[in-house]
């Protein structure tokens, strides 16, 4: 008997049978690329190939190319890296945090997001190679036991920290994403109709088989993972904001800085989760997968993690004031009404006041507003990281050291390379790679789908039922 | 995985509550069930087969411990007996500042090496061309593969008890 509680909207839509949920995703797998991809494709293959022109440029003539001066010796570099890492926050939120909290609605973009999350980390860390300037030398920041004197790295410093949790990150969330592609990538393989697709899918899905033993461990170390990666996503951005928060510049020296960090990364994520998932829904067709439902949700945390954000400028502000500490007030009043005022009210512009609209039923479900807001979003949240970098450095204790920061050709030129990057990334992954986790979608079918078909099991379509070599193989 | 030697009947369902309620009344029945595969994960499956719990979380726990080891051991090490020196003041050993590392390290360690043995005692390796009871398994279909040479009933009687108890179709598989 199938019973829908009347509280809780259905999460798949279209009376959709397990092999309908198969077919939908693999569809883009196995079909040839479209048109509106190749173009797509091209975009950001050319953005990419003109960023890491001036990538190579910077690398080859020095940092001097950027804008920094001896005030402003950190801007679009950290910038850029805060903002990237910010935004792969919510694809560890989605698949770990919400998994923790049985939250159903993030089987469908879970995938999507997890992508998301690797391809931003990459992007981050490529900011990070590039503002050691000397990017060959990188390995000076692991422990090393190195020629030049038995010395090694410091550590007490959140630089070193940075090192450890951002390498952790990223790997341990690319091994969550693995985990959870392979039973799909083995849905691909048995459906595989070319020798070669077959191979490539079948070596990376490592065999499996589906067995009840098999599944019993995947959930076991899902669950785990899960466990393991929420502490660590919450630290990663803890770390990346005691890079600030440890050190005695005015503006950076608060104690408030790893929560206000960690909910600013969230609510950048989630903004970022919605505009690519707002497009894959309609380019791949899957609206009844990614439903308003989806989609209103997302934006129920982004009202909610931008509000914490709202407050934490708020509380920030306040407390310069009442400490009493004159650098400190001084530092929050020139962020407001110094030279960098725009930046400062464009930052709580989009970040304080546009995520209230979603208080709004009919605007937090509409495609449109959430796709427009998230955009803001995300420009006021590289803005914040900009104001707090930029404006609390470039007015020193000494006036005769103040400066201003204009970027270069080659500071806007390194921020569109991780533009390509990412592009190129994450639309090779949705060609290449299934979108939506096919098999934690038939797990919730039963339960959360809208209506449930006679046949729930369906009947696979078209020539790829099941590989067809495959039974004279066995045999 | 073993190698698979033998005869088997491969029983193929096509929901997954209808062989869920099969597992318990086919082994009331004397029926030796070899493994159900799935697309996705059953719930209550495990208990329904019998299967023990996974004592995975164990050895997930071992690799924490040995993480959070290794980082302390070697932060104490290198800033505390083979170079110290004086940072900001701070202690040699100062265990406040060891703990982001020490955590991060705790979070690798445990979440690879769980992985890895995730993948050894499942016997899953790069491999183009497993062997499967039935292909469908891994798209819509719920399929339990039983050991003729484990099992006294004769063929006859375990296709019947399978078709009685909801299989769509009842296949027999030779290595």
């Amino acid at each position: 008997m199938h019973v829908t509680s009347p509280v809780r909207p259905p999460l798949v839509t279209g009376g959709k049978t397990y092999a309908d949920v198969t077919e939908d995703v693999c569809r883009h797998v196995e079909g040839k690329p479209t048109k509106e991809w190749k173009i797509a494709f091209i975009v950001s293959l050319v953005v990419l190939i003109y960023g890491t022109a001036c990538l190579f440029w910077t690398w080859w003539e020095g940092l001097g190319v950027w804008g920094l001066n001896k005030t402003v010796g950190w801007a679009w570099d950290i910038t850029n890296f805060v903002w990237w890492v910010g935004i792969g926050h919510a694809g560890t939120l989605i698949s770990a945090i919400l998994l923790l909290f049985r939250q159903k609605w993030r089987t469908s973009i879970n995938r999507a997001a997890e992508a998301m999350t690797i391809f931003a980390v990459i992007c981050a860390a490529s900011f990070i190679l590039m503002h050691m300037g000397r990017p060959w030398l990188a390995y000076w920041a692991l422990p090393l036991p190195n020629t030049f004197g038995s010395l090694w790295v410091n550590f007490n410093s959140p630089l070193v920290w940075d090192v450890f949790a951002i390498s952790t990150y990223f790997s341990v969330s690319l091994v969550f994403w693995y985990i959870g592609l392979i039973p799909d990538l083995a849905t691909i393989r048995d459906r595989a109709t070319s020798k070669v697709s077959r191979f490539i899918y079948g070596t990376f899905a490592m065999g499996w088989n589906g067995s009840a033993k098999t599944w019993s461990r995947y959930e076991y170390i899902s669950l785990i993972l899960a466990g393991l990666s929420t502490p660590l996503v919450l630290s990663v951005h803890t770390i990346v904001s005691m890079d600030f928060a440890t050190s005695v510049i005015p503006g950076w020296h608060t104690t408030i800085f790893p929560p206000y960090f960690v909910a600013g990364a969230i609510f950048s994520g989630f903004a970022m989760v919605q505009n690519l998932m707002l497009i894959t829904r309609v380019v791949y067709r899957l609206e009844d997968y990614i439903t308003i439902e989806h989609i209103e949700s997302m934006n129920k945390i982004i009202t909610l993690t931008g509000s914490i954000v709202g407050i934490a400028y708020l509380t920030e502000f306040f407390i310069a004031w009442y400490s009493g500490v004159e650098y400190e007030s001084y530092a929050f009043i020139n962020r407001a009404t110094g030279p960098y005022w725009w930046a400062y009210w464009a930052m709580m512009t989009c970040n304080v006041i546009s995520p209230q609209l979603f208080w709004s039923r009919s605007l937090r479900r509409s495609v449109t507003w959430t796709f427009f807001i998230s955009v803001i979003v995300n420009i006021g949240m590289w803005f914040e990281r900009f104001v707090i970098i930029v404006t609390s450095l470039h007015r020193d204790y000494l006036p005769s050291s103040w400066a201003m920061f204009s970027p270069t050709f080659y500071d806007i030129g390194d921020y569109i390379f991780s533009f390509g990057l990412f592009g190129t990334l994450f639309l090779l992954f949705s060609k290449y790679l299934p979108v939506v986790n096919m098999a934690e979608v038939k797990a919730i079918i039963r339960s959360s789908s809208e209506r449930l078909p006679k046949n729930i099991s369906g009947v696979a379509k078209g020539a790829r039922v099941a590989n067809p070599s495959f039974n004279k193989d066995a045999e | 995985m073993a190698e698979l030697t033998g005869k088997y009947l491969v029983g193929v369902f096509d929901d997954d509550d209808v062989i869920l309620h099969a597992i318990p009344k086919l082994r009331k029945a004397g029926v030796k069930i070899h493994e159900v595969y799935s697309p996705f994960p059953i719930h209550g499956l495990d208990d329904a087969l019998g299967h023990p719990r996974t004592r995975i979380g164990i050895a997930a726990f071992l690799f924490g411990l040995t993480g959070a080891t290794c980082a302390l051991t070697m932060m104490t090490w290198m800033l505390g007996y083979d170079w110290p020196m004086n940072i900001g003041g701070k202690d040699y050993i100062s265990l406040p500042n060891f703990i982001p590392i020490t955590f991060e390290l705790t979070v690798l360690f445990t979440a690879f090496g769980m992985v890895t043995t995730f993948f050894v005692t499942n016997g899953l390796s790069p491999n183009p061309a497993p062997v499967l009871f039935d292909p469908r398994s891994t798209d819509n279909k719920f399929v339990m593969a039983i050991e003729m040479g484990k099992n006294k009933m004769s063929e006859e009687d375990i296709t019947k008890a399978l078709k009685d108890l909801g299989a769509g179709e009842v296949n027999i598989k030779q290595f």
